[in-house]
């Protein structure tokens, strides 16, 4: 089963290394934890893999559906399959939330065949009514401007219900837990565990462990100073959670010197 | 009246409008002279007192200077233009003259070719009358009158009388003046007291548009408590080879009536767009400029509301796209005249390439106008290095007891919303005629239905930089 593998990924901000050679696989159906420190640069590996421009690569390979993804555009990226949930995401005033992901999905069947004449739109508010639903969103929410006036929590299952409606084959949740109080936690833990099969490969980015209470992970990473120095299973990220990150730092700060 | 009589009268005024040879023997000759005015009131059968306005109009056009406190307009040749209509410009121009750009643009709005070849001016001829029918009559039957502006003199010679020229009087700016003079085509409309139109009356249905010519003039009597939504233009670019588009809409707004005129401008890039819209309010009633200019080489275009009487109120909703080589200096003036009146300006501009999109306003409150509210909102979007954008809010206040707001924002079209955009694989172009449609939302949502959808991919075509 193909997916994602990034191999001694560098890379840096404005000159800044920020990545140090990062190595993961990840294929579809996994769900992966990544954690660490504020700081480590787990939102730039994020970042870097829908291709900012202030992110520079500069050495290592990302190959995803068997081509080397370093050079592609953004969008091309996203049309393969590849999604990022932001933590951050910005508000785009006047255009609606159903506008804008009718747009995006059409955007990617033209991708695949240039006739296409775009989902009608019965088609698609069936399909985005179904999507809500299972996110326990109003159906009112289609009809905001996105991401303009949500609150931490609307804005969360908004990532969400794109990335249902778009169907990635890799996603990234770059911190989807900040800001979210516990049932809003919980809605959206739902909505992520009721996508993740096997077609779908999860990267949870998150600095604590509560999230993995919900979305239950394959493997965990531990990221530090811009390397991945731990991998496991679900019982590393339960040992974060007793003991902290001091025991990392401690362990891995000769690395850091060196 | 039936039918077949509506048909006749239309005919009728098509005959007059295109048809009848001996109304146009006059010869192509370019420059302003008391000849062409004379000729052209001649050729309309005009009443005496006409051409007196006309003669007077010319007179003051050729005192007044041009004007320099806005776009440079110096190389405006006004002796290389003609000044009469050309009714048999049709038959006289080749489809083959029209360029690529502007029929790229008809096949990218999938118009059909009979409508392209009207658009362009080429064909004189168009079928699309029959279906207005109905709606025509069922105006009638409410007393509305909707006729050329020609028609209007005519048929109406008092109430025309009473009002034209009472907005906007000639003496009010140059380009009004040179409009005075020699101004042909437009709309009359008058809307009897209490009668509200329910369906947008469309200038010269739509598809006639082309035929407005450079110096239209129109004249919108609303009655009391009447209302009307008025749409002008078309998004389809107007294509024409005159340099300059100078016309005047004058608008009375009567006690508790409402009115909206809408404009979509789309001139071709080579036309000078020097307009002069106002609008005179009285007791509660309610003018609304939505105005959208998309088109032109420069345009001029400041619609305006007085305020005359306690109650009035007036909104202005413009927004201008300035492309590569194009200067939108827009905007709107609001004079308060009277108490208890007030005023909203929203302006929208979008500038792309080296296009320069300004907004100029005036906010007037005159000595006795107390308990006045006003509020002015300006957002500029820049979509690359080169484009430009320039405010310019004019504020006089003779009053203490007035409230007046004015913001005002900038913004470059976000690395981090065009990337967010991409991420959802939307390419740069779609993402960025994405933001750009979001921006002008407020505006779009207020026009009809076929203009939204026509306007947005308007927007569209002129992002990915087609547009003729």
């Amino acid at each position: 089963m193909s997916g994602l593998t990034i191999k001694n990924l560098h890379v840096s901000i404005e000159g800044k290394e920020i990545l140090k050679g990062v190595n993961l696989e990840i294929k579809k159906g996994e769900i992966h934890a990544i954690m660490g420190p504020n700081g480590t640069g787990k939102s730039t590996l994020a970042y870097a893999m829908m291709g900012h421009p202030s992110y520079e690569i500069t050495e290592g390979e990302i190959i995803f559906e068997g081509q080397n993804i370093v050079e592609m555009a953004t969008d091309e990226r996203s049309r393969l399959g590849l999604f990022l949930a932001f933590q951050y995401p910005v508000a785009i005033p006047g255009v609606t939330v159903a506008n804008f992901l009718r747009t995006a999905l059409n955007a990617r069947r033209r991708a695949k065949n240039p006739e296409d004449k775009g989902i009608s739109i019965l088609d698609f508010r069936k399909m985005l009514k179904e999507k809500m639903d299972l996110l326990q969103m109003d159906h009112a929410f289609a009809g905001r401007y996105l991401n303009e006036g949500f609150s931490g929590g609307e804005k969360k299952r908004a990532e969400i219900l794109q990335m249902a409606t778009l169907k990635p084959s890799i996603a990234f949740l770059d911190e989807t837990d900040s800001g979210l109080d516990i049932d809003a936690l919980r809605i959206v833990s739902e909505g992520v565990n009721a996508l993740a099969d096997e077609n779908l490969g999860v990267v949870v980015i998150t600095h604590y462990q509560r999230l993995l209470n919900h979305i239950k992970p394959n493997y965990v990473h531990i990221m530090f100073d811009g390397r991945i120095v731990e991998s496991g299973g679900p019982e590393l990220a339960l040992r974060l959670e007793e003991l902290g990150y001091d025991w990392v730092r401690e362990k891995y700060k000769e690395v850091v010197a060196a | 009246m039936s039918d077949a009589q509506v048909l006749e009268k239309l005919t009728g005024q098509q005959k007059y409008d295109f048809k009848n040879p001996e109304d146009f023997v006059f010869r192509a000759q370019k420059g302003l002279s008391r000849e062409v005015v004379e000729q052209i009131s001649t050729m309309k059968r005009e009443p005496q007192w006409m051409l007196d306005f006309r003669l007077k109009a010319l007179a003051h056009y050729e005192k007044r200077a041009i004007p320099t406190w806005g776009p440079d307009v110096t190389s405006l040749n006004l002796d290389d233009i003609y000044y009469y209509v050309k009714p048999t410009e049709g038959q006289e121009k080749s489809w083959d003259d029209v360029p690529e750009d502007i029929k790229d643009t008809f096949e990218k709005l999938g118009i059909p070719e009979a409508e392209q070849k009207f658009l362009s001016g080429v064909g004189a001829q168009y079928e699309s009358e029959m279906v207005y029918h109905s709606i025509l009559e069922h105006l009638e039957e409410q007393g509305v009158l909707f006729l050329s502006i020609e028609d209007g003199l005519r048929k109406h010679p008092d109430l025309f009388r009473e009002y034209f020229g009472t907005v906007i009087p000639i003496e009010d700016n140059k380009f009004a003046a040179l409009n005075g003079a020699v101004w042909s085509g437009g709309s009359f409309v008058y809307i009897p007291k209490g009668v509200k139109v329910d369906l947008p009356l469309q200038a010269y249905f739509r598809l006639n548009v082309a035929n407005i010519g450079q110096f239209e003039r129109t004249l919108i009597i609303a009655d009391e408590d009447s209302q009307v939504h008025y749409v002008e233009g078309c998004t389809a670019p107007t294509y024409t080879t005159d340099a300059l588009h100078s016309g005047v809409i004058e608008i009375v707004v009567k006690r508790g009536a409402r009115v909206r005129y809408s404009t979509i401008q789309n001139w071709s890039k080579n036309v000078y767009n020097l307009v002069t819209q106002r609008a005179k309010v009285y007791g509660n009633g309610t003018m609304e400029w939505v105005d959208s200019n998309l088109g032109s080489k420069v345009t001029m275009k400041y619609p305006s509301c007085y305020l005359m009487e306690p109650g009035a109120h007036g909104e202005i909703l413009s927004m201008a796209f300035a492309g590569n080589d194009q200067i939108q200096d827009a905007g709107g003036k609001m004079v308060h005249f009277a108490p208890h009146t007030s005023s909203k300006i929203t302006s929208k501009s979008i500038s792309q390439g080296n296009g320069q999109a300004s907004y100029r306003g005036l906010v007037k409150v005159h000595k006795g106008a107390y308990d006045v509210n006003n509020s002015v909102v300006c957002d500029a979007l820049l979509l690359s290095e080169n484009s430009r954008t320039d405010t310019f809010p004019y504020v006089e206040i003779e009053e203490d007891d007035v409230s007046i707001g004015h913001e005002a924002s900038v913004s470059k079209v976000g690395e981090e919303q065009l990337f967010y955009l991409k991420s959802r694989g939307l390419s740069e172009e779609e993402a960025t005629s994405m933001v750009v449609s979001g921006f002008i939302e407020p505006l779009v949502k207020e026009l009809p239905m076929e203009y939204a959808v026509e306007m947005n991919r308007l927007i569209q075509l002129q992002m990915e930089g087609s547009i003729g």
